[in-house]
């Protein structure tokens, strides 16, 4: 823990970190983005999975809804690190040094690694790709709630 | 809010409501509830919306998008109506007087006005369109400013959090 603690220290420091600290609108701003970004990737990633469930579109293959929706799960992504770096920069020691920031870093890991494997799946193994699908689901509703407790966990 | 304040007192004098104000964890919880229901109602419309608009699941009839996804928008917005209900009940005159939730409020009815408009008037031979082709401009126009008003609901709703009084 002591690099993050040294790095956190740090960015403290810089002149970013003093500018989204100067700035209210900042924070609330990147909050909102945040939040739209979540819900493309939230809902895009449910739609896959719900069709792999077999609960919606069944009339499209697996491939065809996955088309549709996974440029929405992975293109978010970006932003979401980008809303999310302007965050911790504002505050490090309140996001880095947080567990709940920390599992919330695992679970999206975990979530991106689930999507991958289900989209591998998908072709070879139905009832693999149905069990990645719900593991899918808890994991990115755990991110979301993860998010939410970081403001509380302190 | 003058002719209300009885009524929010009251409201926030109940036992759920004091319970949900005292209790370190239950805002918290319900917040984050609230949160995964508002994700899923704006992200469910916004496939509807960008269908509209045109720039995805075009090789999708709108009628059929409307079926599939619909039925989550509403089930995620009967959550978030209940959780955020429990939330405001929680602080209800300060909430009634902050200027976001009222702004949040009027940009949630008329977000209802231009789902009703389109129900009624646009999308009435919905059917009729096909996947592929164009559609009226007044449907992209509504999905257009379905759009928007989420959005607008979404950064009110953060502001919120930013500004209430406790």
């Amino acid at each position: 823990m002591h690099a993050l603690e040294r790095l956190s220290a740090w960015l403290d420091h810089t002149a970013l970190s003093q500018i989204v600290k100067d700035n209210d609108w900042i924070v609330p701003t990147v909050q909102t983005i945040h939040i739209l970004a979540i819900a493309v990737v939230f809902v895009s990633a449910l739609m896959i999975d719900l069709r792999s469930i077999g609960l919606i579109a069944t009339d499209q293959t697996v491939e065809r809804v996955s088309a549709r929706f996974l440029p929405f799960v992975w293109w978010p992504l970006v932003v979401l690190a980008a809303t999310g770096a302007v965050m911790i920069v504002g505050e490090p020691p309140r996001s880095l040094k947080n567990p709940v920031f920390q599992l919330k870093m695992v679970l999206v890991a975990a979530a991106v690694g689930v999507t991958f494997l289900h989209h591998l799946l998908a072709r070879a193994h139905a009832g693999a790709a149905r069990a990645a699908a719900i593991l899918s689901i808890l994991l990115w509703t755990g991110i979301i709630f993860a998010g939410r407790w970081i403001a509380y966990y302190a | 809010m003058m002719g209300l304040d009885p009524a929010l007192e009251w409201l926030q004098a109940t036992s759920i409501a004091t319970a949900i104000r005292e209790n370190e964890i239950l805002f918290p919880w319900i917040e984050s509830v609230h949160v995964l229901a508002l994700v899923m109602v704006v992200g469910t419309i916004s496939i509807v919306d960008l269908r509209l608009i045109g720039a995805a699941s075009r090789e999708r009839p709108v009628a059929r998008l409307l079926r599939e996804v619909l039925p989550y928008t509403w089930a995620a917005f009967a959550l978030a109506a209940v959780t955020g209900t429990l939330l405001f009940s929680s602080n209800a005159v300060n909430y009634a007087g902050n200027g976001y939730f009222r702004g949040k409020v009027v940009l949630l009815g008329v977000a209802g006005i231009n789902m009703a408009i389109f129900h009624l008037f646009i999308g009435r031979d919905v059917a009729r369109w096909s996947a592929g082709g164009g559609l009226p401009w007044a449907a992209r126009a509504a999905g257009a400013v379905s759009l928007c008003l989420w959005i607008a609901v979404v950064a009110c709703g953060r502001w919120i959090g930013f500004t209430i009084q406790h």
